[in-house]
């Protein structure tokens, strides 16, 4: 079997090497930091062949066992300690595969003009996306506790340099600080539960060379402490990357300080890795204790999306309140896991891959905004009346932002419907209570999307602001497919949905078949 | 009249430490004999020529000591695989230590003074600085001391680790004493040095005199019988356990760990870079790997484990684990001198170290071993960067605007050790900076470096030894550490060199949004005398006076680049393959006595 995954992995980080040695492609004329230009579209070829790579991996993929780990390889890597190099991925993983394969041209070539003629600025940044891609596949593949870990610790790399090194706003050293350091506290405390782990695998008779696999991990009976406290440390990481309310304040910093691509691919694409997380590894290997934390869990996640939601409302900065935005969402799909209803799971999976369309187009199209502002200034106040000047990027941003707020025909509406749906018939305690708490985070969404569309598009055109372009054709190529993939996945949820179905109904199966003692105890009290 | 017998010597075991001593003993001669102009070469020669010999044999012997030890001159040299591969490890990191303090850089000058024995400041300095002296002697004085590190790491007898103490102590003692720039802190820091290293040599021998009033002996593994036979002397483990202590805390010293690290920062900073980077990396491998060997001899060395003298001794190297990393890690965080914060960041290392340590079982050894090679990369590397970022004095009218500095243009000074001046750096030397960052993260523990790994290793063996929560402190404490780390990284990626040309882009905007903010990016116009308090004041100064000192990256002429180079690539394949490695010494973790 052709091993996709891994090329998908490794072709990347191939780009990323050739866009890095083309600096030894010198320019003939002019001076060595205009360089010959060759960085962009080396890396624009290397990840449109990546989605052609990404089409072959659909293809193979096996839709009737969507529930299964597929595409993948195993081989030993460092087997002193146990790790393996285990890729593969079932419905929800190629999704969110597909998702930052899919973002990347998009936000290379809405960030074509950003870095100016600085070839050597340039080269870096279209390399470190690139060096991201590869890992955001690597982890969103990754069959193996350790890889994991690795993963999703060494991303935070490229990730910090692009914040840091590209933003906009003067803030943007001290948001990519925070991001590091929130990002890697988390990641430690995951480390030391990564570390116990390997002790009660090896305690349980996991062979000592394969001991981190996440099938074999998944099969053993951890005891209910070591358990819950392995799961605490899990999650944390994962609430972190998410990012769930108390742990979310480094998001709006940094969607406020990064470019919006890396805003894009950050928010959109390496935060999943805090939802996908939590549903591929807290729930198959710590099933008892999610049991056991999602009553916490579920209180966390609304208040996450009522409280993002005001945030959002009360905003002043555009890309700080789409990065508001996502602290609510994120709790709708952190609220659908821990339902543990296979339609409250299903819409979380949903929704990932919605919420990196929606999201994503509304990061862009306000990149592509304030870049035409004469100061490029964020301040939503700044904008007005622009509907008449630039319409079509008006109803770029009015569809994205429709997306956003879950209206009925776009694809998030059928992901949301289905996490709220799920919830209600939710079986940890309370859950239909708390999913009809979530619901105010639905209509404060049409306030904030509404009221900012409002105050930029309508009214009279500000001053200085009455000539400036429409968008044009290089920003409506990037905008075009994420506005038709929400009205399609919207129109025919079936698409995406015959990919998330039968995991989510075997992750659920994972968390309930577990304990039927505690099941037959609990129906007994309540005679 | 007993007859005398001459002893069986196994004369391959010894060959490793036969090799460095001898090249030592013949590079005095060299100083002697051979002719000024090709002076410099031979020694460089003969030193590399040594360590990569020693390597060779090692290589040869490891086979053999992994099935079976050896015993050379009754135990005076003990070949384990562990002492072994701590031999290996140390004769990797010195050729590439040497490698660095070889390198004349494009300046044409090395990191050493003239006449190293000259009070700085009177005439006969500056003749001897005129007249071109060099002071080759420090390659013959690098080997004895590697000589003392590689038989420090490896014998049984604590009379003979004695010794291997000063013949490694001593040539470092002198070496710290002859940086080329800021003579007075180099001396100082010799002073420093030896004073603090004499004081914990003779705690040490007094230990050992303990000992040996206690068990008659002076061998580790004879003292392990005596401690597990019963107490001959009843009501006297006192001297024992104080012994013990006392060996303990002469080699703790050697490590740097907290409370008796007060030296580390101030030697690391004082001494001529290059040797601060052999020092730094080298002797915490001889030092961490004598101080396993007497821990692990004493209480789990004769087939079972003494359990009373290993709590003692455990509840020792938990509570100096615990305070170094958090003196490490935390005193780290506030300094604003490159050197001295990689030398808290040593001491922070030897706090991991400890947490592996303390876990008192004998797989230990072999991720103690990787631990040391990762960090002994990442620091040689690090130190080795540090060396080639100066400061260039522009005396000329020129220096009036800001203008972008030609190359070659003014006199290159010392190294440019603020880490305020670090600011910009990634755009000057890419590469550097890369190479620097990389080390960093290594010594952060992130994954995908030879440090995560080695991290990874430590605290597996704090788990196994029962000591989780252990663990979970120093997973704590690396949190922290990372912080500091990633201060650097942001002057040195993020921040923009004073004189450095805006660019275009959002970068322009950003930088007139952000005038505020000058004065951390200012240059002191003077060398290390300035703090970086003062350099939001002298801003001023830099552009009023006709001289200014700008910050600059020197040419390697080889030898440390390819150190660089050599330090980077292993730091990345040892994080991404470790296996070979990890393979390696996992053999050397079969504990025999």
């Amino acid at each position: 079997m052709f091993p996709w995954l891994t090329v998908l992995i490794a072709w990347p980080l191939v780009g990323a090497a050739v866009v890095g040695l083309s600096a030894l492609v010198r320019s003939r004329t002019g001076p060595a930091s205009a360089g010959t230009g060759l960085a962009r579209p080396l890396a624009l070829l290397f990840s449109l062949v990546e989605v052609a790579l990404l089409v072959g991996a659909f293809v193979a993929f096996d839709t009737g066992a969507a529930a299964e780990h597929q595409l993948g390889a195993v081989h030993p890597w460092i087997p002193q300690i146990g790790a393996s190099y285990a890729v593969g991925v079932d419905g929800v993983g190629l999704l969110l595969v597909a998702l930052s394969v899919l973002l990347v041209p998009l936000v290379l070539l809405a960030a074509w003009k950003e870095q100016g003629r600085d070839e050597v600025r340039l080269r870096k940044f279209v390399g470190l996306v690139l060096l991201l891609q590869a890992f955001m596949v690597a982890v969103f593949a990754a069959r193996d506790v350790f890889l994991f870990y690795v993963l999703f610790e060494a991303m935070l790399i490229p990730a910090y340099f692009l914040i840091g090194g590209f933003g906009q706003g003067a803030g943007r050293r001290k948001a990519a600080v925070k991001f590091l350091m929130f990002s890697l506290g988390g990641g430690l405390i995951m480390l030391a539960a990564v570390i116990a782990l390997y002790f009660l695998g090896i305690g349980a008779g996991i062979d000592p060379s394969r001991a981190f696999l996440v099938d074999e991990l998944a099969a053993i009976d951890l005891g209910t402490t070591a358990e819950r406290l392995m799961f605490v440390g899990f999650f944390i990481a994962f609430a972190i990357k998410a990012p769930m309310v108390p742990v979310h304040s480094w998001l709006p910093d940094v969607a406020g300080n990064a470019t919006p691509g890396t805003s894009t691919l950050l928010i959109c694409v390496l935060d999943k890795v805090g939802t996908f997380g939590m549903l591929t590894l807290c729930l198959p290997l710590f099933p008892e204790a999610s049991r056991w934390a999602a009553p916490l869990v579920i209180v966390l996640a609304v208040i996450s999306v009522l409280y993002g939601a005001i945030m959002a409302i009360m905003q002043t900065d555009l890309l700080r309140l789409v990065g508001w935005t996502s602290v609510s969402h994120f709790g709708f799909i952190i609220l659908g896991i821990f339902t543990f209803t296979p339609l409250g799971t299903a819409g979380s999976s949903f929704m990932m891959l919605n919420h990196g369309l929606a999201t994503g187009a509304l990061f862009l199209v306000a990149g592509f905004l304030i870049s035409r502002h004469p100061e490029k200034s964020q301040k939503i106040s700044d904008y007005s009346g622009l509907r008449s000047v630039t319409p079509v990027l008006a109803g770029t941003f009015l569809v994205a932002g429709l997306a956003t707020l879950s209206l009925p025909g776009l694809a998030t509406f059928v992901s949301e419907i289905m996490v709220l749906i799920g919830a209600f018939g939710g079986s940890p305690a309370g859950s239909a209570g708390w999913a009809i708490a979530a619901i105010p985070g639905v209509v404060l969404a049409a306030i904030y999307v509404l009221l900012t569309y409002q105050k930029i598009f309508t009214g009279a055109p500000a001053a200085g602001l009455e000539g400036l372009p429409d968008l044009h054709v290089r920003e409506r190529v990037v905008a075009a497919p994420l506005v038709a993939g929400l009205l399609v996945l919207g129109l025919v949820p079936g698409l995406a949905l015959t990919y998330v179905n039968a995991p989510a109904e075997q992750s659920v199966a994972l968390t309930t078949v577990d304990e039927p003692a505690d099941a037959a105890t609990e129906m007994g009290s309540d005679k | 009249m007993t007859e005398f017998v001459a002893p069986e010597i196994d004369w391959l075991a010894l060959a490793p430490l036969i090799v460095v001593l001898g090249a030592g003993v013949v590079g005095v001669l060299i100083e002697a004999f051979v002719p000024e102009k090709v002076r410099r070469t031979t020694q460089i020669v003969l030193a590399l020529a040594a360590l990569a010999g020693a390597f060779a044999f090692i290589a040869v012997l490891w086979p053999q000591i992994v099935v079976q030890p050896v015993q050379v001159v009754g135990g005076s040299l003990t070949l384990t695989p562990f002492a072994l591969g701590a031999q290996g490890i140390i004769a990797v990191l010195a050729f590439l230590g040497v490698l660095v303090v070889a390198d004349r850089t494009t300046t044409g000058q090395d990191a050493f003074a003239p006449a190293a024995s000259a009070v700085p400041g009177t005439p006969y300095e500056d003749l001897a600085r005129r007249s071109g002296l060099e002071q080759t002697e420090i390659y013959p004085l690098l080997l004895f001391a590697v000589g003392g590190m590689m038989l420090f790491a490896s014998t049984d007898d604590l009379i003979v680790m004695f010794i291997a103490l000063e013949v490694l102590s001593l040539p470092l003692y002198v070496l710290c004493a002859t940086a080329r720039r800021r003579r007075l802190l180099s001396q100082e820091a010799a002073a420093k040095y030896f004073l603090l290293g004499a004081f914990a040599s003779a705690l040490f021998i007094f230990g050992v005199a303990l000992i040996y009033g206690f068990a008659g002996t002076v061998r580790l593994l004879e003292i392990a019988q005596r401690v597990q036979q019963g107490l001959p002397l009843e009501g006297m483990s006192v001297l024992l356990v104080s012994g013990v202590l006392l060996v303990v805390v002469g080699l703790l010293f050697k490590v740097g760990a907290v409370p008796f690290h007060a030296w580390t920062p101030d030697v690391y900073t004082g001494a001529p870079t290059p040797i601060t980077g052999f020092m730094a990396a080298c002797t915490k491998v001889a030092a961490v790997a004598a101080l396993v060997e007497v821990l692990y001899r004493i209480s789990i060395g004769v087939g079972g484990v003494s359990p009373d003298i290993m709590r003692q001794l455990q509840i020792v190297i938990v509570v100096v684990a615990i305070l170094t990393m958090v003196v490490g890690t935390v005193v780290g965080m506030v300094q604003t001198d490159v050197k001295r914060l990689l030398a808290y960041s040593s001491i922070a290392h030897a706090g991991f170290l400890l947490v592996g340590i303390a876990g008192f079982n004998a797989p230990v050894q072999s991720s103690t071993l990787f631990y040391l090679l990762a960090y002994g990369l990442a620091t040689i590397g690090a130190f080795a960067v540090v060396t080639l970022v100066r400061e260039r004095r522009i005396t000329s009218g020129t220096g009036e605007d800001n203008g972008p500095v030609g190359e070659g243009e003014g006199v290159v000074l010392g190294e440019a050790t603020e880490i305020a001046q670090w600011a910009g750096l990634g755009r000057k030397a890419p590469w550097l900076t890369a190479a620097f960052a990389l080390f960093l993260l290594s010594m952060a523990g992130i994954p995908l470096t030879a440090g995560f790994i080695a991290k990874f290793g430590a605290f597996t063996g704090a788990t196994t030894g029962g000591l989780w929560w252990l663990a979970v402190l120093g997973v704590l404490a690396s949190v922290v550490a990372v912080a500091f780390y990633v201060r650097v990284l942001v002057v040195m990626v993020f921040q923009k060199a004073p004189d450095e040309p805006e660019s275009t882009g959002t970068e322009a905007v950003e930088a007139g949004l952000s005038t505020g903010s000058t004065s951390e990016d200012a240059v002191p116009t003077s060398g290390g005398a300035v703090s970086a308090g003062a350099a939001a004041t002298l801003t001023k100064v830099r552009v009023t006076s006709a001289q200014r000192i700008v910050v600059t990256v020197v040419r390697s002429r080889g030898p440390a680049a390819v150190a660089i180079a050599v330090c980077a690539i292993a730091t990345v394949i040892l994080g991404v393959f470790p296996s070979p490695v990890l393979g390696l010494v996992e053999q050397a973790s079969k504990f025999v006595p």
